[in-house]
Formats: C-alpha cells, sequence, structure tokens
C-alpha cells in the first residue's frame, strides 16, 4: 500500500513541470505575423528578468550614436513630454487597484512584483531643464505632485494635460515656469474602477482640438465579468474646450501610447495583447487608429481568430473586427512610442518611429526589454523592426531597466527613453 | 488481551476511529470538492465568472486541507506500521488531481472551467467523498 502511495505522490511532480512552453522561431513582427495555434499551458509560462543594477553599464545604441542618462532617482518614471522651451517633463506613477479575486491574482501578482524596482510611485511629474544647451540637464524638480499615477502627457497652446488614473485634468502653464500648485482642472473623469490596466495614454490632435486617451482592459480577457469592460479597451476622443467625449475606437485591449504620424495627421497607437495563449500568441501591436474601428478584444485578435476563453462568444463582433497594421512581437510589452519629425536622425532614421518595449512576463525566452525603430514612408510603416536600444538585459540574464515611454525630440535631435526599473531617463543622440 | 476479543488475529484489520482532529481536516475536502463541483456547474450554465473564482477558492481551501489529512494519515501509517492505507492512497491521488484542477482554474475566462474543469471536479468530487466514506467508516467490533 505504502507504494501506491509513493507512486500517487510521484504524479504530482511531473504533472508541475508540464507547462510546455515552446517558443517556435516566428517572424511575429510586420503587416503579417505568423499566428500559430493557440497553446493553453497548465501552468501560464511565468518569467520575470529579476533586476539589476546597471553599475556604470550603458544601454547599447546603433553605431553613430551616444547614450546617457540624464536623470536618475526618479520614482517610476513612464512617460516623457518635451515642452517648447525645451523642458522635458516626466510622469511618474504606479497605479492600479485591482482586487485579487482568486489565489491566481496572488500568486501572479507576487511573481510579477519580482521584475519591479520596488519603489513607491512619486504620482508626480518631475521637470527637467538644460539651462546652457550642454545636453546635460542640471535641474530635476517637481513641477506637479500629490497626482494619482500620472501616465499621459500633451501640451497644447499654454496649457498641460495630465492623464491620472481615473481624470483628465488640465493645468495653465507660463513658459518656464518651474512649479505649479493650481490644483488640475478636472476635464473629464477616465473609467477607473478597478483598474486591472490603469495607464491612461494621452496625445493630442494635430490642430490641438481635440485630446485622445487610451483607456486599457479591465483583464486580461474578460476574466473579471464583462460589467467591468464598459469604456474598457477603448480610446476616448475628448473635445479639448468642453470635456465632453465620444469613443474614437474600441476592441483595442491596451492602449498604451498614443501618437500623432507628423505625415498623415493621424492618430496612431501601440497595444498590448493577451496573454496566456502560448509564446507566441498574441503579438503586440503598432496600429493607425481608425475611427469607429473594432480591434477585437476580447472575441478575437488580428481580425477573425476567435478567442474561446470568452463566453458567450460573439460571432458578429469578430465579424466586425480588423487587424491592426503592425505587429511587434508577442509578450513584448510596447509601452512607448514616438515618431520622428523634421528628418529625425538623418541617414537610416529620418521617417519611422520607436517604440519602447518594457519586456515580457509570460514566456520562457524573454522578449522585448529593449527600443525599436520601424521605419516609414508616406506615413505607413515600410520595412522590418530593427533593435535601436539594446542591453536592458545584463550578461546574467537579469534586467537592468525596463523601457517604457519613448520621445523624440525635434530641436535638440534626441531620444528620450523613460526606465521604470533603474528609474532613468535615457538619452539618445547622434555622436559627434 | 482476550478481554478485548478483537475479531481478527490482525489487529490492522480493525478499523478504529480517526482522530477527531484528523476527522475534522478530512471533513473540509469532503464538503469543498463537491462545492467546487457545483460552482462549476453553475458557471458553465450562467458565463458568470463569480462561479468559477469560487470554485477557485474552493479547490485551493480543499487542496491545504487534503494535504495536512493526508500528511497525518501517512505519519499515522508510518509510526503505527499500520492502519489506512486505501484513505492514504486516495487522498494522495485527490491531492494531485486537485492540484491540477487548481492549475486549470488558474485558466482565464471559459477555459477556467470548461469541459477539462469540469471533469477535474467530478473526479476530485468522487475520490474527496471515497476518503470520507473510508475516513470514516469503524468496525462495528470497535465501535461497540
Amino acid at each position: 500500500m505504502n507504494r501506491v502511495v509513493l507512486s500517487a505522490l510521484s504524479l504530482a511532480a511531473p504533472i508541475a513541470l508540464a507547462a510546455c512552453d515552446k517558443a517556435q522561431d516566428l517572424d511575429q513582427t510586420g503587416p503579417r505575423p505568423a499566428l500559430p495555434e493557440q497553446n493553453q499551458t497548465l501552468l501560464p509560462p511565468m518569467k520575470i528578468a529579476s533586476p539589476a543594477g546597471w553599475n556604470g553599464a550603458m544601454p547599447n545604441v546603433p553605431k553613430g550614436f551616444t547614450i546617457a542618462p540624464i536623470a536618475t532617482g526618479l520614482k517610476v518614471p513612464r512617460q516623457t513630454l518635451v515642452l517648447p522651451n525645451g523642458d522635458i517633463l516626466v510622469s511618474e506613477g504606479l497605479g492600479g487597484s485591482a482586487p485579487k479575486l482568486r489565489p491566481k491574482d496572488v500568486i501572479a501578482g507576487y511573481i510579477k512584483s519580482l521584475g519591479k524596482s520596488g519603489t513607491k510611485g512619486g504620482d508626480r511629474i518631475t521637470l527637467l531643464r538644460d539651462r546652457d544647451r550642454d545636453g546635460k540637464y542640471e535641474l530635476q524638480t517637481v513641477l506637479i505632485d500629490k497626482l494619482n499615477a500620472p501616465y499621459g502627457m500633451a501640451f497644447v497652446g499654454s496649457e498641460l494635460y495630465i492623464a491620472d488614473q481615473d481624470a483628465l485634468l488640465r493645468f495653465p502653464y507660463r513658459d518656464g515656469q518651474t512649479r505649479i500648485d493650481a490644483p488640475g482642472e478636472v476635464m473629464t473623469k477616465l473609467p477607473a474602477n478597478p483598474n486591472h490596466h490603469w495607464t491612461k495614454s494621452l496625445t493630442a490632435s494635430a490642430d490641438g482640438s481635440r485630446l485622445y486617451v487610451g483607456i486599457g482592459s479591465n483583464s486580461n480577457i474578460g476574466e473579471r465579468g464583462m460589467a467591468v469592460e464598459e469604456d474598457r479597451a477603448v480610446v476616448w476622443e475628448i473635445d479639448r474646450e468642453s470635456g465632453t467625449h465620444r469613443t474614437y475606437a474600441s476592441g483595442i485591449r491596451n492602449p498604451t501610447a498614443l501618437a500623432i504620424n507628423p505625415s498623415t495627421q493621424a492618430l496612431w497607437a501601440v497595444a498590448n495583447e493577451r496573454d496566456e495563449l502560448g509564446a507566441d500568441l498574441v503579438p503586440d501591436y503598432l496600429t493607425s487608429v481608425k475611427p469607429g474601428a473594432f480591434y477585437g478584444w476580447p472575441y478575437s485578435y488580428y481580425g477573425g481568430h476567435v478567442d474561446p476563453r470568452v463566453h458567450p462568444q460573439k460571432p458578429n463582433m469578430v465579424r466586425k473586427a480588423i487587424a491592426p497594421d503592425y505587429a511587434l512581437g508577442s509578450h513584448v510589452a510596447a509601452l512607448g512610442l514616438t515618431f520622428l519629425t523634421g528628418g529625425g536622425f538623418g541617414g537610416n532614421y529620418a521617417d519611422g518611429a520607436f517604440v519602447g518595449e518594457h519586456g515580457s512576463w509570460n514566456r520562457r525566452q524573454l522578449a522585448g526589454y529593449k527600443v525599436v525603430w520601424i521605419p516609414f514612408t508616406n506615413g505607413r510603416p515600410s520595412g522590418k523592426l530593427r533593435d535601436f536600444v539594446t542591453g536592458f538585459i545584463g550578461p546574467e540574464g537579469k534586467a537592468r531597466g525596463r523601457p517604457v515611454g519613448v520621445t523624440y525630440d525635434p530641436e535638440r535631435r534626441a531620444l528620450l527613453i523613460a526606465d521604470d526599473l533603474s528609474n532613468t531617463v535615457w538619452r539618445v543622440i547622434p555622436a559627434r | 488481551m482476550k478481554e478485548f476479543d478483537l475479531p481478527s488475529a490482525n489487529p490492522s484489520a480493525a478499523l478504529i476511529a480517526l482522530h477527531p482532529l484528523h476527522a475534522i481536516l478530512l471533513a473540509f475536502p469532503v464538503s469543498m470538492f463537491p462545492g467546487a463541483l457545483l460552482a462549476d456547474i453553475t458557471y458553465l450554465n450562467s458565463s458568470e465568472m463569480q462561479w468559477s473564482n469560487f470554485a477557485s477558492w474552493l479547490i485551493a481551501g480543499a487542496l491545504v486541507f487534503t494535504g495536512l489529512a493526508l500528511a497525518w494519515a501517512l505519519i499515522g501509517m508510518l509510526a503505527r506500521r499500520a492502519g489506512r492505507g486505501w484513505l492514504c492512497a486516495i487522498l494522495a491521488l485527490l491531492f494531485v488531481v486537485g492540484l491540477v484542477n487548481a492549475f486549470q482554474h488558474s485558466h482565464d475566462g471559459w477555459s477556467s472551467v470548461g469541459t477539462t474543469g469540469l471533469a477535474l471536479s467530478v473526479i476530485s468530487t468522487v475520490l474527496a467523498l471515497a476518503a470520507g466514506w473510508i475516513g470514516y467508516t469503524v468496525s462495528r467490533e470497535v465501535r461497540a
């Protein structure tokens, strides 16, 4: 009988290891990514690069460029914005308050926390200033504090717009200001309960009359119930004068960064797609956001690829779903987007977009953890995606940084990268 | 020894009652696994996620107590070199099936239950009830 018991127990070990997760060698970038069969493993593979310091090391940039930190000691920097006078704003925050509904939420939350810095979000906007234009930002001061997990920022006219995790705020701004004490005016509340995906991305239309806010889903794939998904996985278009909004596009699971394409003046976004369908599903994407379009979430992805986890299913919604323009790869966690303007860096980097990839948790082989370049021609992606800034994963496989927001500063021909693991803002410029 | 008049020459053949604490530990899987099955059925009928969440917690709780009841039974068996081998075996199997089911229920949406989760919940329920049947059975002669 003891033998029966022991053999029953020995069953447990291989089952625990049964979460096979073979990443295939697929090309999942570009307009038509390879989409393999769904593979829902017993245990979702979770692998996060544990943090390690830079210890004087620097991210790697292509030949002809240099990189340097221009601000350190920040409190979870997310996005950056360059003001007309050259000052750089950095939003710092860590939001989300989604309750732990299942044992899994407790365990997965713990594992994901291992890939974070442990720093408490600053709930503030920090201003960086380079007075003598030598590329060193000697002034680092808090412009606005007591915010609620700010993320997206936009500047229009003489006003600064900040997307907190629960509201879009408007602040008056004078040129050269280094401190704003006036309370922000709430232009509109933003859906915030319970904020599974809390980041509210923000950009202004080319003429400044409209603001666009990206609002992520409240779950991976509807597992918190569809009631909390009202007004989620959408992009709102907000009238800048009145604050009224309409849904501009929907089914876009987590639109983490928005930007206006300078050639076409159309709205573009990067979005994070769903997890736990395998190492090579579903690729995150970069897309123009077409007004009124439905991008599939939660019912399907890349057009008609049905997600079986959604019940009841809605075939009429699947028929409506359109595919995004350009895949970035599965689980890369694209969180930043910026277009080059005014000829960019010239040469190979004259016309296109940079995307900040925070890095994966849902696959064995790490993906993302870098900034990539997508060349554009006539306002459309026109070639293969290429690595631009790498080295965020150190030689021992530990993460030294994790890129979030990316912003191109056309006046100074510089690319800014917010790194929320080492709490740094990096700046890439052409080498002299 | 004669005054007890055991029915068998082999003392292990007589089933004595479980220690009350062991019996309480065993009561959790006996009630929680069937509870999880009912929650699963309700989820599949309603598509209401909260029922799947209930099942997840019931399975997790049942697993903890199955583990404790199993450990108690194993220690008792090894210490006395006798006892309830079948109870140990069924609890061990229940633990394995329950663990797989806990992983299954950690999937998102419909996949948290589906056909696999329901089947695993049915098997766990049968095993839990069998463990209870065996665990709570005592020899009449001993009880009297």
